[in-house]
């Protein structure tokens, strides 16, 4: 079986972002960059299938700058085979359409029974890639799946609707599975996996190689939105901040009299 | 400009997130026709033309069929945007649709300004404007982003259905009992998140919860985790409320929980993130780390 995992190195969404001096993106020097929330569930249901049958290929594959490079090997330590860096300084530019066109290019002839995705990308969150990727590829696809079992060339997954309603579906290979939250739990990486994994083998292509289209969707500018208008901020000491809020409470709502 | 709206039927009728995609045409003063997936005896409080493929036939939701079905549609009427909600639905079938209409897909529109959309991206703490770079484009709409419209009755057009197999089975649905806490009833709820880092904490909030007769709540990933079960969730998967006081504690404040918890009256965010989106709904942000400002915060409570 050939497996290939989409992943994404985002920022640590508890940063304190800026706006780039080109006004169109986040600034990206000084944020720290780990994998994408839901790509992680990705990888791991793809490293545990793996293990289930015995026999299979792991890709990681990842669009982005130098330090992406990170991530996959990350991707690796977890058990992925095999890395794939698309180099691309300027991955953030380009939109969805042209994300999955990247993949689906580099996809194309190598016979990928499943492609694992995150279900959305916590910085664009657009998650539009994998349905995108399917059609591209002419693959099945089944979004925000929160289970997943594989038997006899079929996949049965659970796809989480609204109201704590799931759909049960099947579907034969080749298909497009993106991820939600709660799929798995991610495993910690050992010490000596995130050593094997550093003798791994990781490509690098350069995006030119790869790139036909242009961006169906132009981004104007970047910004912070407002605070709430009249929000009250406290910081401080404990006991003064506590005392602070007790009294706004018993002065703004009837639950503290 | 013509829009395309989509609706989804649910539970027996057109979701009410039909309304807000009726009150999104409105703003940018389009001319709209609907389409839906659903009875052709379905009521539709719409003033306009809604084509009906016949769900008996259409049967549970099908990618492909639904897709070539407003494929066909749009090549009969040449709408300029087809219109979705943010959903399990829309999220699903628009980039399907973009893609076969080689055109541009925006997600989770939350305002728009001039045939230029605003979104939010990196956890709702920053926006985007953006806009298509095609003639044609479809949208998602973020839920609660526009305001519902509703008329009388709509005038139903059926639509021959297209049989098509795709090699995608559907198997049937679960459902999660409704068991514990109905917080939708509760005049106080605090709620837990990620932020409090371990399951043994979830008992620090819930000691505030105690103490200010409220009940406990939580943001998905401390359901996800299995600290919490499903019923204490808040968010477009899980509880919408609006109580009396709504103490979010190491919540970030993703639109998605956002959208189950900011109709409450009055919202407290102790958050050690200034930045945090929560800032964008709280009356009162407490920037401070949550495991020391909430016993102390509990403590004064109880005395
Ligand atoms: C389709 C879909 C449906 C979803 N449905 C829901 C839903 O129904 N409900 C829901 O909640 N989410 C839902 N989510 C997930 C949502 O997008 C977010 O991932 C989630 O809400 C984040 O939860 P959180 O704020 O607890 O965690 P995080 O985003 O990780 O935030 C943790 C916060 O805690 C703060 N913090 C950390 N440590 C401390 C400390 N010691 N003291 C004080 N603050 C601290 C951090 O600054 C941060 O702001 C859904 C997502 C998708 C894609
Ligand atoms: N630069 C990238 N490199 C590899 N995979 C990506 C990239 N961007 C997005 N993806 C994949 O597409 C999914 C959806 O992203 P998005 O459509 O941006 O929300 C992510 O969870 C990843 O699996």
């Amino acid at each position: 079986m050939n497996i290939l995992v989409c992943i994404k190195q985002v920022p640590d969404m508890e940063s304190k972002f800026k706006i780039s001096s080109d006004g169109q993106w986040y600034e990206q020097s000084d944020l720290t960059f780990k994998i994408n929330e839901y790509d992680e569930y990705a990888i791991e249901e793809a490293v545990r299938l793996k293990e289930k049958l015995g026999s299979a290929e792991v890709v990681a594959l990842s669009i982005g700058p130098e330090r992406t490079k990170e991530a996959i090997r990350k991707a690796l330590a977890i058990g992925a085979d095999k890395g794939v860096h698309i180099h691309d300084d300027e991955s953030h530019k380009k939109d969805s359409f042209q994300i999955a066109t990247i993949i689906a290019s580099y996809a194309k002839d190598k016979n990928f029974d499943i492609i694992f995705l995150g279900m959305q990308s916590q910085d664009r969150a657009s998650a539009q890639v994998g349905p995108i990727l399917s059609e591209l590829l002419g693959y099945n696809c089944i979004t925000t799946i929160v289970s997943f079992e594989y038997q006899d060339g079929k996949v049965n997954v659970k796809r989480e609707l609204e109201g704590g309603i799931k759909a049960k579906v099947s579907a034969k290979l080749p298909v497009v599975l993106t991820c939600q939250l709660g799929l798995n739990t991610v495993r910690y990486p050992t010490l000596p996996n995130i050593m094997k994994a550093k003798k791994k083998e990781l490509i690098t292509i350069n995006v030119n190689e790869l790139l036909n289209e242009q961006p169906r969707v132009i981004n104007l500018k970047a910004y912070i939105p407002e605070k709430k208008k009249g929000g009250i901020i406290l910081e401080g000491k404990s006991d003064e901040v506590a005392d602070k809020l007790i009294s706004i409470l018993k002065e703004k709502t009837q639950v503290l009299r | 400009m013509k829009a395309l709206l989509i609706g989804e039927y649910k539970n027996g009728h057109i979701d009410e997130s039909f309304y807000e995609l009726v009150g999104f045409a409105n703003k940018i003063g389009a001319d709209s026709f609907g389409f839906a997936v659903a009875p052709l005896d379905v009521n539709i409080e719409y003033a306009g033309k809604v084509y009906i493929a016949d769900i008996s036939k259409a049967k549970e939701y099908n990618p492909k069929v639904h897709k070539n079905l407003i494929l066909k549609l749009i090549e009969q009427e040449n709408p300029d945007i087809v219109v979705f909600s943010h959903s399990s639905y829309g999220w699903d079938l628009a980039p399907r649709l973009a893609a076969a209409l080689k055109v541009a897909q925006i997600s989770e529109i939350i305002d728009v300004d001039n045939d230029e959309y605003i979104v939010p991206f990196c956890n709702a703490k920053l926006r985007r404007k953006v806009k298509p770079n095609t003639q044609k484009a479809v949208l998602t709409l973020q839920a609660g982003a526009f305001s519902p419209v509703k008329s009388n009755a709509a005038q139903i057009e059926p639509l021959d259905y297209i049989e098509q197999d795709d090699n995608l089975e559907f198997q049937g649905f679960e459902i999660t009992e409704k068991t514990g806490v109905d917080l939708t009833k509760a005049e106080v709820i605090v709620s837990a998140g990620r932020g409090v880092g371990k399951k043994e904490n979830i008992e620090i909030v819930r000691s505030l919860a105690k103490a200010l007769k409220g009940e406990l709540g939580a943001s998905r990933p401390v359901v996800d985790a299995g600290w919490l079960d499903p019923s204490y969730q808040v968010g477009t998967t899980g509880q919408t409320v609006a109580p009396k006081l709504y103490i979010a504690c190491g919540i970030s404040g993703a639109i998605q929980h956002l959208a189950g918890m900011k109709k409450s009256n009055f919202i407290v965010a102790i958050n050690k993130d200034k930045d945090a989106p929560i800032a964008e709904v709280a009356d009162v942000f407490v920037v401070a780390d949550l495991l020391e400002f909430v016993p102390v915060l509990t403590s004064k409570l109880t005395k």
